[in-house]
């Protein structure tokens, strides 16, 4: 069984049907999910911000990392959980949207970044603490955090647009084929 | 007084027409739209949450609020500076859509609180008392019906 079969069959289960149709619920998942941008990207481009200096200069990292980051999680899984829902309303065409495959891409950069951030620079966070600014390490997670989500944010908002959905032909092959599309040959 | 001739103009001007009769312009400039949103909510936020006693408990309220100012300036500044040209490009939909209505009427709210009874209360606080957090609720219950009417806009045709 191929990953596609497997969200055709999902896009058949009542609930996706019953999401994807909803006049209300659809929409609410969605705005919850935008909204929580202020709370999981706001507060970590808050850190960011502090590790290179330019906020909160004589705040120890410490306490935005101890006393704001459980903030963030929350905030991000309120936006994993709207997430798969909003997915698992229309599995098939999310799969297939190349601005999601960039979105999924740059959300595992993303979260590989945060893993890295707080096994390498911020194990040792004490002894740089009260640096107005971050050691080099932990500077370059600053950046690569700021890029990899607001890249996350556009491509989200891109899924929208249906510019090289699969059921608008023809594209140039390479779209076909980072979006996944099953096109058949042309007639001769 | 009709206000619906001057919605005509604003999406009558270069800007407004230039948006309409591109595929890509205004999907670009609503992401910098949503960028700017991160960071206005994470500015906001980061204040509320300590004005709330909830976060941040090191610090006083007030270097909290002092350090998060120009950060929200900036954020309003993109929303502005991005929301104006989504407006134009589609302000006669707008002014027949009430949750436009009920953000362009909270919008002026919010800056007035954020900026003239937040911003004195909080800087000046050091810990979060029954004031802090009342102003805390208010300034979130505001911006929160401002962000959520923005996206009804689209929703609501």
């Amino acid at each position: 069984m191929t990953i596609l079969s497997a969200l055709e069959w999902l896009a058949r289960t009542p609930w996706s049907v019953a999401l994807h149709e909803s006049l209300y619920v659809w929409p609410f998942l969605e705005s919850t999910h935008v909204l929580m941008l202020t709370l999981f990207v706001g507060t970590a481009v808050m850190l960011d911000l502090r590790l290179l200096g330019l906020a909160f200069r004589r705040m120890p990292v410490s306490e935005l990392t101890g006393r704001l980051l459980p903030w963030t999680r929350a905030g991000g899984a309120v936006m994993v959980i709207t997430g798969f829902l909003l997915f698992y309303a229309t599995p098939v065409r999310n799969y297939q949207n190349i601005f999601f495959r960039i979105k999924v891409v740059l959300l595992i950069l993303a979260a590989l970044n945060v893993y890295l951030f707080h096994s390498r620079p911020h194990r040792r966070v004490k002894e740089w603490d009260l640096d107005p600014v971050a050691p080099r390490a932990a500077r370059v997670a600053a950046v690569v955090s700021l890029l990899a989500w607001a890249g996350v944010v556009v491509a989200g908002r891109l899924i929208a647009y249906n510019w090289f959905d699969c059921d608008i032909q023809p594209q140039p092959p390479f779209v076909n084929w980072v979006a996944g599309c099953v096109v058949p040959p042309a007639d001769q | 007084m009709n206000a619906l001739p001057f919605f005509e103009w604003c999406e009558a001007t270069t800007i407004g027409q230039a948006i309409r009769d591109s595929a890509w312009l205004f999907p670009v400039i609503e992401s910098a739209h949503l960028l700017g949103l991160c960071l206005l909510g994470g500015a906001v936020l980061i204040v509320d949450l300590r004005m709330l006693g909830l976060a941040l408990g090191g610090q006083t309220v007030g270097e909290v609020a002092r350090g998060a100012r120009r950060w929200l300036m900036l954020g309003v500044g993109v929303m502005l500076l991005t929301g104006t040209p989504l407006f134009l490009s589609e302000a006669v939909k707008c002014y027949y859509n009430p949750s436009f209505w009920v953000k362009i009427t909270t919008l002026p709210l919010a800056l007035a609180f954020a900026f003239g009874v937040r911003q004195r209360i909080g800087e000046k606080a050091a810990l979060a008392s029954a004031l802090t957090r009342v102003v805390a609720l208010a300034s979130m219950a505001l911006w929160f019906t401002v962000a959520a009417a923005g996206r009804w806009i689209g929703f609501s045709s």
